[in-house]
């Protein structure tokens, strides 16, 4: 029961705090460059209007393969926030990109097969991060269920700081900030168009801008999940730090400009190698 | 049964090599495959129902002679193709292992005791693999080999012999499961070895016959550490069978040596680095050869072996070679994977890779590491397989095995699309099976505080993602106005293809039963001690759920665009396209024909840039670890 009633809680509030977070970025960027800037709701007058637009798609199996991003998004969602198993939730986040790539593959389209290459070689570049950290928290509270990592004496990153750091470098790629986003970009700057989502859109478009909202949320869960321990104040910690991760990145995202792919993952894969592996090697030694 | 499952299949080869190719010969292949099928099921519903652990033939002297004259006229065979071919090196090792053996059970040095044939639920799990999924290649083969010599002219239709070394094969891997005594698995082992060597070898092609000189000497050479082994446990420590090496081998660090030599056989047989090449020579042979050598049989010998030494191997330097080993090839393989184009050639890097994982496990030497190998050897027999099979099957209907030409098969070739499509998502997502094993074998690392293993792991799994995702991604592409292809196979390969795509989607809902009845037994035998779930039973149910999901995926969607009508457009090329979505008019006025590749990295792991450092690190690794351990013992 209490399960459900996290799950719908996710379902309802994750859009909303998706949504204002996508405004919150586009209200600061547009402040870097000194701009006014659209208010805060704009993304939610976005959305309501791709979703009443007709779809314009390039074949008949497009929307169905976005249709399963979607939902596995959601998915994943739902695992991590009804406190299920860390590594779980990473694979299921995994099938639902593929389903994303395949949507842009299946589109016969340069942009958006150069967009899935693209986010395949992003999609090696974080996934060992990911799963390092998934493996640090088993390490450091003995479980990989987010249920109970919640439940320890201090928080973890204590004794992740590594762990920490290099999950904030994949979270660039995750949350498509530039300098690593290379495969789909929200600034207009991009060579490729739109990349991976060159041929959505209606409200096709709209899923793919909703499930990010989903994954936003869902990769700020898993920063908080760092901090929050038995305190109850470790709770609002960990909104004050995701929030700070937020505005670092979106900081990021407006001060480096776009990096080549090579260079992404290889910096990624060493970043990951050295911080991720250094805290592992430790903290093998110590527990 | 076990006798009619070890001398049947040698037996159906004898007369098909005397059958001329032809309606009466495909029947009798059908039949024997049934047969065999029927018995594998027979057995091991009685192996399941009358308890395991099975002991026969304790005296077994004729048996014995016989055996030692088949080996001989095994080497026999090596020294005539070596001296034909002028590879006298290959003759050279086939001597100097069979020729110690037979001295030694001559001059009746060899040690004796303990029953020849033991069957445990290992044994059972491995003759279902064995038998059903080699049985099902054994099918295929029948249509497949007759297309192939209608595409192939030049080649000489060889097929009776084709299909009797099939059924060899699979007569000395049922042979090999069976066996406890370590010379009984040896001769299996060595009649593997030269089936192999005969099978790739097929189609008499020079590059046929320099690949498969290759994967002759790189398995004499496994098989020389093998017969050493034999040599030592049988002089040295009076042990004729592989449990007792296990027992004597658990904790202590007299056996280290037969279980190190033994080790190298399993890892030369498994083509781990720096062995692998001869795997990746096979792929000049018929595709059905390379689906039995890299899912059901031969590479399956070596891990199988592994997988028994596995107690021994913990927490001890033969642990050590073997774990390093196989996580390096698991991780190395699958950035070599990347800058493949040809199909056969992927999955031939990612037999490989995959294990390499499961060496890893079985040298971990832990309860839940040998879970997680066990099952990534089944599942990964059932995905391997579908895959060859239906690359096979692309390759007679479009004349191509490259992946790159398989774009857009969705819309050319529906069917066999859907079965690649289940075949790769079994081979790397979730909810499927080699995922599940991954998953444990990760948990497993851990858990043994091996950080390089874990390393290796998530480093390699990144890669493999890319690899699969990419060939995904060319298989959906939907290109307008292209024709549908017209169906080439014949009934017999699309019954192979459906029941193992099938099998794949069955084995993922129905692994926790096989699990709980065949696995968790043996090894609660092997280790002594009971163990808790290895993946919790919530969530197992949450991936039971993403299954349905996926099931009912199309509905979903439905739903979620509200029945709004699509409008279908053609993709978009900076509005330059002229009339489809292949064409465009370029800068000089021009119309251009599009061209979608994947990307393949050369520059960072194509074969030149990181092979030969991998092969160079892995034999060093291996020389290394093997000196330092057996002379620590001496």
């Amino acid at each position: 029961m209490q399960i459900m009633i996290k799950v719908v809680l996710f379902l309802i509030l994750a859009p909303v705090l998706g949504g204002l977070l996508s405004g919150f970025d586009r209200k600061i960027g547009a402040r870097f460059q000194g701009r006014q800037g659209p208010p805060l709701l704009q993304p939610f007058y976005d959305l309501h209007k791709l979703f009443s637009k007709q779809s314009v798609v390039v074949n008949g199996v497009q929307d169905f393969l976005v249709g399963g991003f979607f939902v596995f998004v959601i998915f994943t969602g739902c695992i991590f926030f009804a406190g299920g198993d860390l590594l779980l939730v990473f694979f299921a986040l995994t099938l639902a990109e593929v389903f994303l790539i395949m949507s842009a593959s299946s589109a016969n389209s340069p942009y958006s097969a150069m967009g899935a290459q693209r986010e395949l070689v992003q999609m090696m570049a974080y996934e060992p991060m990911m799963l390092l950290a998934a493996i640090g928290f088993y390490i450091a509270t003995g479980s990989f269920n987010v249920s109970e990592i919640v439940h320890t004496a201090t928080p973890v990153i204590a004794v992740l700081p590594g762990m920490f750091f290099g999950f904030l470098y994949i979270l660039t790629i995750k949350l498509r900030k530039s300098p690593f986003d290379i495969s789909t970009s929200h600034h207009a700057h991009q060579e490729m168009v739109k990349g991976l989502t060159t041929e959505l859109s209606g409200n096709v478009l709209a899923l793919v801008e909703l499930a990010g909202w989903y994954e936003d949320v869902l990769l700020l869960g898993f920063v908080g999940l760092f901090i929050i321990n038995l305190e109850w104040w470790s709770i609002l910690a960990a909104v004050a730090v995701c929030i700070l991760c937020y505005f670092l990145e979106i900081f990021v995202d407006n001060l480096f400009p776009r990096v080549k792919w090579d260079k992404m993952l290889g910096s990624t894969w060493l970043v990951t190698l050295v911080a991720g592996g250094i805290n592992l090697l430790v903290l093998t030694l110590v527990y | 049964m076990i006798v009619s499952l070890m001398v049947f299949p040698f037996i159906a080869a004898l007369i098909l090599s005397m059958l001329k190719p032809g309606k009466l010969r495909d029947l009798f292949v059908f039949a024997s495959c049934v047969l065999i099928v029927v018995t594998v099921t027979a057995f091991s519903v009685s192996a399941l129902c009358n308890g395991r652990n099975q002991s026969y033939l304790v005296e077994t002297q004729l048996l014995d002679k016989g055996m030692l004259l088949a080996e001989l006229g095994l080497m026999g065979l090596v020294f005539y193709y070596s001296f034909r071919h002028k590879q006298y090196y290959a003759a050279l090792l086939s001597a100097a292992q069979t020729l110690p053996i037979a001295w030694m059970e001559l001059s009746g040095r060899s040690a004796e005791g303990g029953s020849h044939i033991v069957v445990d639920d290992l044994t059972v799990i491995m003759c279902m693999v064995v038998g059903v999924v080699g049985c099902l290649i054994c099918v295929y083969a029948v249509g497949y080999i007759r297309e192939y010599h209608k595409h192939h002219p030049e080649y000489k239709d060889r097929s009776s012999f084709f299909f009797s070394m099939l059924f060899v094969f699979l007569g000395a891997m049922f042979g090999l499961v069976f066996s406890s005594n370590l010379t009984w698995i040896y001769f299996f082992w060595e009649i593997t070895s030269i089936c192999s060597f005969l099978l790739i070898g097929y189609n008499q092609s020079e590059e046929a016959i320099r690949n498969s000189f290759r994967a002759l000497w790189m398995n004499l050479l496994g098989g020389l550490g093998f017969a050493v082994a034999i040599l030592y446990s049988s002089m040295v420590l009076d042990i004729a069978n592989i449990q007792d090496l296990v027992t004597l081998g658990t904790g202590s660090q007299t056996a280290i040596i037969p279980v190190i030599l033994l080790a190298f056989a399993a890892l030369t047989k498994s083509a781990q680095m720096p062995f692998s090449r001869w795997l990746l020579g096979a792929m000049v042979a018929p595709t059905p050869t390379s689906a039995l050598l890299h899912s059901a049989t031969m590479v399956k010998a070596g891990v199988y072996l592994l997988i028994r030494l596995s107690p021994a191997l913990y927490g001890n330097l033969a642990g050590i070679m073997v774990t390093t080993i196989g996580g390096f090839t698991f991780f190395a393989a699958s950035l070599l994977a990347i800058s493949q184009s040809d199909g056969k050639k992927v999955l031939a890097y990612s037999t490989i890779s995959n294990l390499g994982l499961i060496t890893a496990c079985a040298g971990v030497g832990l309860h839940e590491a040998v879970w997680a190998g066990i099952l990534l050897l089944v599942f990964h027999a059932v995905s391997k397989s579908l895959m060859f099979l239906s690359v096979g099957a692309v390759e007679n209907s479009t004349g191509s095995r490259n992946i790159e030409d398989m774009h857009g098969l969705i819309v050319k070739l529906p069917k066999l699309a859907f079965v690649m499509i289940v075949g790769i998502s079994g081979m790397f997502l979730a909810p499927f099976g080699m995922l599940i094993s991954k998953w444990a074998a990760l948990k497993a690392f851990v858990d043994s505080k091996s950080i390089l293993l874990v390393i290796f792991l998530v480093f390699g799994s990144a890669s493999t993602l890319f690899y699969w995702g990419k060939w995904l991604g060319k298989l959906v592409a939907v290109i307008h106005r292209s024709e549908r292809l017209p169906d080439k196979l014949e009934k017999s390969d699309w019954f192979s293809i459906y029941t193992l795509a099938f099998l794949v989607i069955a084995l993922c809902v129905s692994f926790p039963l096989l699990s709980t009845y065949l696995v968790q037994p043996f090894l609660v035998q092997m280790f002594h001690e009971n163990l808790a779930a290895v993946i919790s039973s919530s969530d197992l149910k949450t991936m039971f759920l993403m299954l349905c999901t996926i099931v009912i995926l199309p509905v979903m969607v439905r739903l979620l665009t509200f029945g709004k009508e699509n409008k279908i457009v053609i993709s978009y090329m900076g509005g330059a396209n002229s009339g489809d979505d292949r064409h465009f008019t370029d800068s000089f006025g021009q119309e251009t024909s599009m061209y979608l590749a994947n990307w393949y990295m050369e520059d960072l792991f194509g074969e030149k840039k990181i092979l030969r450092p991998s092969l160079v690190l892995a034999s060093a690794g291996l020389i290394v670890l093997m000196i330092v351990a057996i002379g620590g013992v001496i």
